[in-house]
């Protein structure tokens, strides 16, 4: 990660803590509305640095509206804190997050719960023909035979569709 | 106040009440997609609000919630096309959606150029959302213009298009115009629309419910 300062820091009880560490901290922290993914696997932690007793880290918003940023926020900095460091969470209001941030492992892992992992941004914005299309598959028996129900689902980052083949609705995550 | 406060004020204002307008339908719209459908809009207008208030406060040397919440009534600066109450016209709320929808993109897309890094960074990340309530309002006033209500719709766009041309700044209105009469043939540009400022009757009374738990409770956090 560029920006992250691999160096010792000592801790506010006399604790060593690197920015891995931090990282391998973070990596236990669940997503609050879909706790099989961690915080990392989601990709909204942008940047760690280490420095004079503290760690400062960058998280970046998945939807703007999304409630689980402040539980987030929350529960990284008392994670941090754990070990023995002060933690700085500041919030970064850019277009700096994307679904391609989520890992090959949080895909897998969202896959295995049920959840449609995202198409790939690629180059265009998402159109409605686009997302009435065959390109989605089912979480659930691998089937392309799905179709859109609703743009909009339980939570903003995700769409509901329905299996064709084995007669299963799913929630899709949207692409942004 | 500075004019990049100003401009991020006059945006979160509309985000907000449009936002809170969209709650109304939560339980009542006609089918449950579409109540969960504005369930979500309404929850990313007000997340969009959020956003611009947290940035007009930090320039401000005040915070997001007292800005949303804290300012007596004239001082918002929405514009009266989304303080109309439309709850239970269904036909006008979907036009107001996609005429909101269409101004919204044309300001956003003029955001994302601009020269100040802040304000572009988060109208890029907000047209990312916004892509899908495009879809949602298109895909909606195809349907009800190629229904047999396509009259209430034309009628509900003769009263609410110069409003709508109330949410952009002049240059960016022909923008509007174009993209609008592309789409739909409708073009309502000859009227007089409403300056900021301009309140309609349903504001005091929404101003009086958003504001509520914060005036009985002064700081309160949610």
């Amino acid at each position: 990660m560029a920006g992250d300062d691999r160096g010792a820091a000592v801790g506010a009880g006399g604790e060593v803590v690197t920015a891995d560490e931090v990282w391998a901290a973070l990596a236990e922290v669940p997503d609050p509305e879909i706790p099989v993914i961690s915080v990392v696997d989601l990709g909204v932690v942008r940047d760690v640095e280490v420095g004079d007793g503290r760690a400062r880290i960058a998280l970046t918003p998945t939807f703007l509206g999304c409630p689980a940023l402040e539980v987030m926020r929350e529960q990284i900095a008392e994670r941090v804190r754990g070990l023995g460091v002060d933690a700085e969470v500041d919030v970064i209001l850019d277009d700096s997050w994307s679904t391609d941030r989520i890992t090959p492992e949080g895909r897998e892992k969202l896959r295995r719960a049920g959840f449609a992992p995202p198409a790939p941004r690629e180059a265009g914005r998402p159109q409605l023909v686009q997302l009435q299309s065959r390109i989605f598959r089912c979480p659930y028996c691998g089937s392309t035979d799905t179709g859109l129900e609703n743009v909009f689902g339980p939570t903003p980052c995700r769409s509901l569709r329905y299996c064709q083949n084995c007669r299963q609705p799913f929630e899709q995550f949207k692409t942004i | 106040m500075s004019g990049r406060a100003q401009a991020l004020l006059e945006l979160a204002d509309d985000e907000l009440v449009l936002g809170w307008r969209d709650s109304e339908w939560t339980g009542i719209a006609p089918s449950l997609e579409e109540d969960v459908a504005f369930s979500s809009i309404a929850q990313n207008e007000i997340g969009h609000a959020r956003a611009l208030y947290e940035l007009a406060a930090r320039e401000l040397g005040t915070t997001a919630d007292e800005l949303a919440f804290d300012r007596p009534p004239d001082d918002y600066r929405c514009s009266r096309f989304v303080e109309l109450r439309l709850v239970p016209e269904w036909d006008q709320t979907i036009v107001r959606h996609y005429l909101y929808e269409v101004a919204d993109g044309v300001r956003i897309e003029e955001l994302r150029r601009s020269g100040d890094s802040e304000i572009a960074g988060l109208a890029a990340k907000i047209d990312r959302e916004e892509v899908y309530h495009r879809i949602h309002a298109e895909m909606w006033i195809d349907r009800l213009r190629g229904s047999r209500e396509a009259e209430r719709a034309d009628a509900a766009a003769e009263r609410l298009y110069p409003l709508a041309l109330g949410l952009l700044d002049e240059a960016l209105r022909p923008v509007f115009v174009e993209r609008v009469a592309a789409k739909t043939g409708w073009d309502f540009s000859g009227e007089a629309t409403a300056p900021r400022g301009e309140h309609d009757d349903g504001w005091e009374p929404l101003w009086q419910e958003m504001t509520e738990v914060r005036r009985s409770e002064p700081g309160a956090k949610w």
